[in-house]
Order: structure tokens, then sequence, then C-alpha cells
């Protein structure tokens, strides 16, 4: 816990002061480098949250009967627009509307939505993906670990490939390659199949498995995403694989341990520490991933599909609802917090630096 | 569980030693196994990269490809020429898109390393009250997604109209003062002597957004009023909201890697905090500069759901904007030659330096952020 700046050495050997100043003379040093920041994060980021907050009590942007409201305060002229109405209060009635699936809210939203489904539908998304991309990563990175296999340097450089494009492009071009109709993958299956077959990715409604109530969509946007996801996964698995010491496996084949008892017992073991950082991103980001499914089902089909993240972009995008997605903003936020939280907990990101 | 086996320079120099030791031989049928299985997990990474590469130089520029082919008969560069002389409905070129994404991506990475790296600093290195709140506050505006806040800023930037002069006047000042803070940074250094590449680079980059902003307020405005909403500047200060404890947090975490002792010794030599920034603290961090300033660059250049909503000019369209154009529900009107042209236009030049920057990287994902 040395001192690491000058300030603070000094502040440690004067004598003691009123804790006020105390706290004045442990700011002044890193103040003007917070600065900065504190201001812009203030301006764009608290605020804007702060502000959220208040629109989630509101009506804010509501199409009113007569015809369509304007958002703008400030028309031609510094005046308000003659179709400008202030927001009024509405109390809990978003959240309510939301969390009740309340009919005739339902109804403005084209009747697909449920609120329990989506949240529901986005856990499942991302705990599924989030399995896949570790234990595939694992695999993959403990089979190029291997010694003595040829081309080790080629697969690597290749295996990198889904990190380095852009998601928006890899979910585009996935959409089209699942394209009912002129799409490579319906292409393969039918080369395949040796006749032609055309199954309808995203538009089918029926679940393809009895029982379980997932779209086809599903399927197609877990392959595209465990194809964009593993080789990150991968990455932080040879990372680990590479600081186990080679003499631990030497002494576990003297005592007669089976490659897969070394696998379970040593190899997995010793991933953990890298691992499960690695998976905690790896959730939130899957949590969170807008592109994927906006460019290829859209949420559909019926909004089977739709996660938090792009509901929340229709009710702004769509249908202008903006205190409600304000409501739905703040609801993803309560989800997220846990989840944060736990991740916090368990990488211990905001703990104290000591070197 | 504190001694996470990922930090840049560990994983790094792992990857390196791994590929470099060699040794036991492995039995015929084993090698064979592991290279098929190599080789399977390869063709399924090269699948989609194959198909559209192949469709993009498809010389009959196919509306609808019916069949697979890895080389296409004839292959030509037709589809790249046109996507690049007009690749959506909209009369704007590529060149104007890519100029756009270009200013939006490069003004908000710019920015947010210019202001994020000394908060970084001061997370990393001082001691302070609220240190640990602050800390969490930024963090878990990384965890929350930028889609979550697109209400409130569109309310907000919505409301924000002015007239051009009062545009150009504001434009001027925060120019000006980006400017002044630029030569405020090189001179001293440059006088005393001992100014070395990083101050010249974090000076400079102020100096030339200064100028930016400078040229943008002498130019003449399209309309009377300015909504701040609908224009770029809108969406980079929307995008700003989310790049800037992105950087933050992915700096600290390069930051926290630095070993201290070098500070130390330079406290002893009687150096100050700010000699120390910027004399030892910036130049280590240049790699850390260049990954952060990377990445939050590859969120700007694909940034989708802000500039769709907030942008109605097509001269202020967007990338990622005409890739929307291209494929879903609008697949319709467009050939397929032509958005497999342009999405291999869009990656190549953020795959490129992905590829350069890739060690550091893949260390700064597992520390930093993961705003998405």
């Amino acid at each position: 816990m040395a001192a690491t700046n000058p300030e603070v050495a000094r502040a440690g050997t004067g004598a003691p002061r009123s804790p006020l100043s105390e706290t004045w003379r442990q700011l002044r040093g890193p103040l003007i480098y917070l600065l900065p920041a504190a201001l812009v994060m203030l301006t764009v980021t608290f605020y804007p949250l702060v502000f959220q907050v208040w629109m989630s009590f509101t009506d804010y942007g509501v199409i009113r009967e007569e015809g369509k409201q304007t958002l703008n305060r400030f028309g031609p002229g510094g005046l308000p627009p003659a179709n400008y109405r202030p927001p009024e209060g509405v109390g809990l009635q978003n959240y309510t509307d939301i969390l009740t699936n309340e009919p005739s809210f339902v109804a403005k939203l084209g009747g697909n939505f449920d609120f329990w489904r989506i949240l529901g539908f986005n856990l499942w998304w991302t705990f599924s993906n989030v399995g896949f991309h570790v234990s595939l990563g694992i695999l993959i990175a403990v089979l190029l670990n291997v010694e003595g296999l040829w081309g080790r340097k080629i697969y690597r450089a290749i295996f990198i490939l889904p990190m380095v494009l852009p998601n928006i492009v890899i979910a585009t071009v996935w959409r089209n390659m699942f394209d009912d109709q002129y799409g490579a993958i319906n292409q393969l299956i039918s080369m395949i199949a040796g006749s032609p077959i055309q199954i309808r990715w995203f538009n089918q409604i029926e679940p393809p498995i009895p029982g379980i109530p997932l779209p086809l969509s599903y399927y197609a946007m877990l392959i595209a995403n465990i194809w964009l996801g593993w080789p990150f996964m991968s990455i932080v698995a040879t990372g680990a694989l590479q600081s186990i010491p080679k003499e631990m496996y030497e002494a576990a084949s003297i005592d007669g341990a089976t490659g897969r008892q070394q696998f379970w017992s040593i190899t997995l073991p010793l991933l953990r520490p890298a691992m499960v950082p690695a998976a905690m991103v790896g959730i939130v980001m899957t949590f969170n991933l807008f592109h994927i499914i906006y460019f290829m089902s859209g949420g559909g089909p019926l909004g089977r599909t739709e996660i938090m993240v792009t509901q929340a972009f229709r009710l702004v995008n769509v249908n202008q609802l903006y205190g409600v997605a304000a409501a739905f903003s703040v609801l993803i936020a309560a989800v997220l917090i846990p989840i944060f939280l736990i991740t916090n907990r368990i990488t211990r990101a905001t703990e104290t630096y000591d070197g | 569980m504190a001694s996470v086996a990922t930090t840049p320079a560990r994983t790094g120099s792992a990857v390196r030693q791994g590929s470099s030791k060699s040794g036991r031989q492995l039995k015929w049928w084993q090698q064979a196994l592991y290279q098929a299985l190599c080789l399977f997990i390869g063709a399924t990474v090269l699948f989609p990269v194959l198909w559209i590469v192949s469709m993009s130089l498809d010389p009959r520029n196919i509306a609808r490809p019916t069949e697979l082919n890895l080389i296409p008969p004839g292959a030509s560069l037709d589809a790249y020429r046109q996507v690049l002389d007009r690749p959506t409905g909209n009369p704007v070129t590529f060149a104007e898109l890519a100029m756009n994404s270009l200013r939006l991506a490069g003004g908000v990475a710019l920015f947010a390393l210019l202001i994020g790296v000394s908060a970084a600093y001061a997370f990393s290195r001082f001691k302070f009250p609220g240190r640990q709140y602050a800390m969490i506050a930024v963090l878990g505006i990384t965890v929350l997604p930028a889609v979550a806040t697109i209400a409130p800023l569109f309310a907000l930037l919505n409301g924000i109209r002015i007239t051009a002069t009062l545009l150009s006047i504001a434009l001027g000042i925060a120019g000006l003062l980006a400017a002044g803070f630029g030569l405020l940074i090189i001179v001293p250094a440059w006088r005393s002597g001992t100014a070395v590449g990083s101050t010249y680079l974090l000076g400079g980059v102020a100096l030339v957004m200064g100028l930016i902003l400078l040229v943008t307020a002498v130019s003449p405005p399209a309309n009377d009023i300015f909504i701040l909403r609908n224009s770029l500047l809108g969406v980079g200060i929307a995008m700003i909201s989310g790049a800037l404890p992105f950087a933050i947090w992915n700096l600290k975490g390069y930051l926290d890697t630095i070993p201290k002792e070098l500070e130390e010794a330079a406290i002893i030599d009687g150096a100050s905090a700010n000699q120390i920034f910027f004399q030892i603290v910036l130049p280590l961090s240049t790699p850390a500069l260049a990954v952060t300033g990377f990445l939050s660059f590859t969120t700007g250049w694909t940034e989708f759901f802000l500039s769709w909503q907030f942008l109605t000019n097509p001269q202020d369209f967007t990338l990622a904007m005409a890739l929307y154009n291209m494929t879903g529900q609008y697949a319709g009107s467009v050939p397929w030659s032509r958005f497999a042209a342009f999405s291999i236009l869009v990656s190549l030049p953020v795959a490129i330096v992905y590829l350069l920057l890739q060690r550091y990287i893949v260390g700064g994902l597992t520390l930093g952020g993961v705003k998405g």
C-alpha cells in the first residue's frame, strides 16, 4: 500500500487535520484529472439516466387522439408548436402496463408483447449461448494445445476470424445465409440431401422440436452466435492453459491418470480462474446483444425471439412511446444490476489496486 | 481468484511460448483425428467468409444466389464498382457514407481517449474519498446497454435547437478551447525539452479536433434552425455517453498493469504528479491508448441504432444504416453481390487494424468493459 504520488505521501506524514481539509487534501491531486471526465459524464451520461427515470413516470411522447403530438418544445421562432403538449405524470402506469401485459397496452404495440416471455427468452438466450461459447472455447483450446499438432499457427490465425469482423456485418451476412430461398445454409442442406429443401428459418412459427417453445429462428441465431462467440473464449482458455505447468500432467500420468481424468481434475479446475470472469463478460455482452437479434430475426416470428434491448429500441423507433420505453429501460437496468453486482463480486473489478 | 491469467502482457507472451514449443510426436491416427477436427472447425469458420467473398466477385452481379460455388465463373470487381458509386437508393456515394462514419467514429474515439485517459490515471493511481463509488458508477454504466438510454437522449438532444449563428459561435468556442488545450500540452513540454511522442500525440489530437471544430464553425450551415438530435454531432454526443465510461474503464485496467516502481523512482527524483503522468504513464500506455481508441472507433464505425433513430437527412447517413437497407426485409431490392461487396468494404479497415492490435485487444477485453 505504498503511497504513489507526492500529494498522498505528504498527507501521510503531515500532522492530523480536520476531516474536511483532509478530504480536500486527498481530492486536490486527482481532481484536475477527474474534472473533465466528471463534467462530461454528468451531462451526457448521468443526467440522461436521471431524466430517464423521470420520463418513465410520464406519458412522454404519447400520440394524442386528435393527432400526432410532437416532442419539440421549441418550434420555429423559439415558440412551442401547436401540437406540443408537455408530458403529464402517469404515476406507475407505464410499469404496471409492462409488468402485467395490460391488454389494451399490448394491443397498442401490435399484440406480440409479453414482458415475462421476453425476459425468460433473454435469459435462456444468454445462458444457452455462453454455455456453448465456454465449452466449445475450452475444447478447441485444448485441441490446439496438443503437442505436435501440425499447422497450429495456421489454425489459430483462421480461428480468430469471427472476432475480427464487425458484429453488424456478421449479423447481416448470417441473416442472408439463412434466407429461405437463396441462403447458403438451405443450399448446403439441399446439396447434402440431394433434393431441394427449403427451411423457412425466420418465418416458421411452429417450434421444430415439439415440447420446447422455441421457434426455428432461435436455432438459426444460436448457430450464428456460437460461430461469433467461441473464439474469444478459446483465446482466453489458451492463455490460461499455457500457464499450467507441464509437470502436473507428467506427475498425473506417472500416477496412472488417464487423459480424461487429467482433463477433469487438472485442466478444468486450473482454467476456472480465467474462464469465470470471461464468462461473466460474455453473459453481459450476450444479454445485450442487439445486432444478432435485430438484424437476423428482427424479434420474429410473432415477437418470440425479441430480447430486452431490441424491444426497448422498438418501443422508441416503431411505437414512439418514449415514456414506456424509459420505464422498460429502467426494468432492463433492474435485471442487469444484480448480474453486474455478482460479476463485480466474482471478478473483484472495482477493488483497490495494490500492485 | 484475483490472479486472473489474462493480463495483456501475460496472454501475449503465453501465446508466443505456446506456438514455439514442440517436442512429442503424435501417433498417426491421433494426428489424423485432430487434423480432421481442426479442418472441420476451420471449414465452419471460413464458410460464411468464403460465401460472401465469392458472391461479391460474381460477374453476373446476381440478384439472388441459387447455387454454391467457391470461385464464380469469370470473377470480376463489378459489384465493388457499383457499390462504391451508389450503394443504396439514396443519392449518396460510398465515400460520403464512409466519411460520415469516419467522422462519427473518429470524433467519438478521440474525445473519449482524451478525456478518459486522465480520469483513468486518477482512478488507477490516486486514493481519494468516494473513489470506490465513482468506479462502481463508471463500471455500472458500461454494463447498461447503449440502447437502453436512447429515449432520454433522443428527447434531450431533440430539445436543443439553436439558430445557425449561435451554433457557429458555440462550435468556435469549443474549437478554440480544444486547440488551446492542445497547445497547453505541447508548448511547455517542447520548451523544457522533455516532450515524448505521446505528449505530442495527445496535444496534436486536441489541436486537430479544435481545428476541425473551427472549420465546421465557419462553414455555412444547411438549415436556419439546427436540431442537435438530427445531426452527426448529436449522435456523437449520445455515443460519448457510453464510450467515455468504457474508455475510462478499459484504460484503467491497462494502467493498473503498469508497474509502480518507475513512478516511485520518479517521485524520489522530485517529479510532480503532472510530470509523472505526461512523461512516464502516457508513454507507457501507448498500446492501451491505441487499443481503446480502436475499440471505440469500431463501435462508432458500425453504430446503428442511434443513427437510425436520430438522423433523417440522407447526407448524414452512415455505413451501418446503408448496410441495414440491404438486408432482411429490404434484401429484395438490392442485388446480393452488392450487399456482399459492401459488407466486405465495411469490414476490411476494421479487420486489418484488429489483426495488427490483436495481441493487446484480447487481454483488454477481459480486463475492461463489456459495452457491445
